[in-house]
């Protein structure tokens, strides 16, 4: 690392898309990882609340990514876990009063999850494993990266779970204007139970390792 | 490595650093958020008698429709009265009135007071009960508009500060609250029912009872009681005042 240090990367370098966009695919937090899986199983019974969540994940991911990159030197590995902690509480606390004074509407729909953001896994584990050790730019496009990543599970769920267990699609009756219901077809209450959050993400992981063959691990 | 004097004030900088910042943030939002949570609570009571607000006009269509602000005690009596933007009798608004305080007063045995809005639409009252109680994960509380019959349900709205997205969060939709309109208080003897939430549906019980009754949340069982559970707790108690009144 130490050589590269005089010459300046450009902003999108091989390696910078990198952080960016592997997590979404090769390298998702959730598929891969299985991290914020407890997230994923209670936000996703709409689609409304799950996008909600993904942006707020997104805002704190990226940011607490950058401020503990920019702490990285003088932080105590002692306390490092404690000082990652408290970034991420104040983050979310913020966020939290935040959306309560301007747009209310949605804090009230999201009521204790955006608390439950502090006990995400994937903020700590990239914290901890990404921004300790590097710079704040790759360390706020990790942060994007990672946090898009878990995002577009969500709403992919949250889109299943919410069509076939309550027919709508961001509360729209999708299946009452269709008219499915006359003819006898009745919603899913399974779907918005937790256990088919896990379901859906297994068939998504399934999906994944049978399209990319880099992922199946030798027997 | 890093020595423990460094570690402590390393420790003790960040979290006065961090307080600064929060109790900042808090203190400069409060207004905001105050006036939110005033605005939800009277867009709460239109609703309930069938009155749509926005958070815009929430405030000018309260003072528009909401004529009576009567507070009451336990023997029914009026203590207190707010008229058309004054006092008639007494000193206490009754929108002021924290229901969960008077509630844990009665739980403890011990004199509460009790709020009753009276809503004036083209020439009808409606009398609005704040409703109070306990979900799954916390705090659930609503408003029940009655008719002027005392009897009849003209709508209601209910809250919830975390019941379960999907399940007992359903109780603040319209689909479940619609369910209330036209159903009765008082059996036709004229004894106190309550309303029920059934789980499985009104079909399972006795048609005399439908009236009385309004379908669970399916999955949403423990806050459906809840609901209840807040209905009988909470209108029982005005059980003296309806009395007199009739």
């Amino acid at each position: 690392m130490n050589s590269e240090k005089n010459e300046r990367e450009p902003l999108f370098s091989f390696k910078n898309r990198k952080l960016l966009l592997n997590p979404l695919n090769k390298d998702n937090p959730i598929t891969i990882q299985v991290l914020g899986i407890c997230s994923a199983l209670a936000v996703t019974a709409k689609l409304e609340p799950a996008f909600v969540m993904a942006l707020s994940v997104i805002a704190v991911l990226a940011i607490s990514n950058v401020i503990i990159s920019l702490l990285r030197n003088g932080i105590p590995p002692r306390i490092r876990i404690i000082v990652q902690l408290v970034v991420i509480a104040s983050l979310v606390i913020l966020v939290d009063q935040f959306l309560k004074a301007f747009v209310f509407d949605v804090s009230k729909q999201l009521s204790v999850f955006v608390g439950l953001i502090i006990t995400n896994c994937i903020i700590m584990g990239r914290l901890e494993a990404f921004a300790m050790g590097n710079k704040p730019w790759p360390a706020f496009l990790d942060g994007m990266g990672n946090a898009f990543g878990y995002g577009w599970i969500l709403i992919v769920v949250a889109f299943f779970r919410e069509l076939l267990g309550s027919g709508t699609i961001w509360g729209y009756p999708v299946f009452d204007k269709l008219g499915l219901y006359d003819v006898g077809y009745k919603n899913n209450g399974f779907m918005i139970l937790p256990p088919m959050a896990l379901i859906i993400v297994g068939i998504i992981i399934w999906i994944q390792r049978a399209r990319n063959k880099d992922l199946i691990e030798e027997k | 490595m890093y020595s423990n004097k460094y570690i402590f004030i390393y420790s003790s900088i960040m979290v006065i650093i961090v307080a600064a910042v929060l109790s900042t943030a808090a203190m400069l939002l409060k207004p905001f958020q105050d006036r939110n949570i005033v605005v939800e609570k009277m867009r709460g009571i239109l609703s309930s008698a069938n009155i749509e607000s926005t958070t815009n006009d929430a405030i000018k269509l309260y003072d528009k429709y909401i004529k009576e602000e009567i507070v009451i005690n336990t023997s029914g009596e009026i203590v207190s009265n707010y008229e058309n933007g004054s006092f008639t009798k007494g000193d206490i608004r009754a929108f002021d009135i924290d229901l969960k305080k008077e509630l844990y007063n009665k739980s403890k045995k011990l004199n509460y007071i009790l709020p009753l809005l009276v809503c004036e639409k083209d020439g009808k009252k409606t009398f609005i009960i704040p409703l109070y109680g306990k979900g799954l994960w916390g705090p659930i509380w609503g408003y029940f508009a009655l008719s002027d019959d005392y009897n009849k349900v003209v709508g209601v709205t209910f809250a919830h500060k975390a019941e379960t997205p999907g399940l007992g969060a359903e109780i603040d939709t319209k689909a479940f609250q619609q369910q209330f309109i036209g159903k009765q208080i008082f059996d036709d003897k004229g004894d106190f029912t309550s309303i029920k939430v059934v789980k499985g549906g009104i079909d399972l019980i006795p048609e005399n009872l439908r009236k009385h009754g309004v379908d669970a949340i399916s999955g949403g069982t423990i806050t459906s009681n809840s609901v209840s559970d807040m209905l009988n707790d909470c209108l029982e108690n005005y059980l003296p005042y309806i009395k007199k009144q009739k």
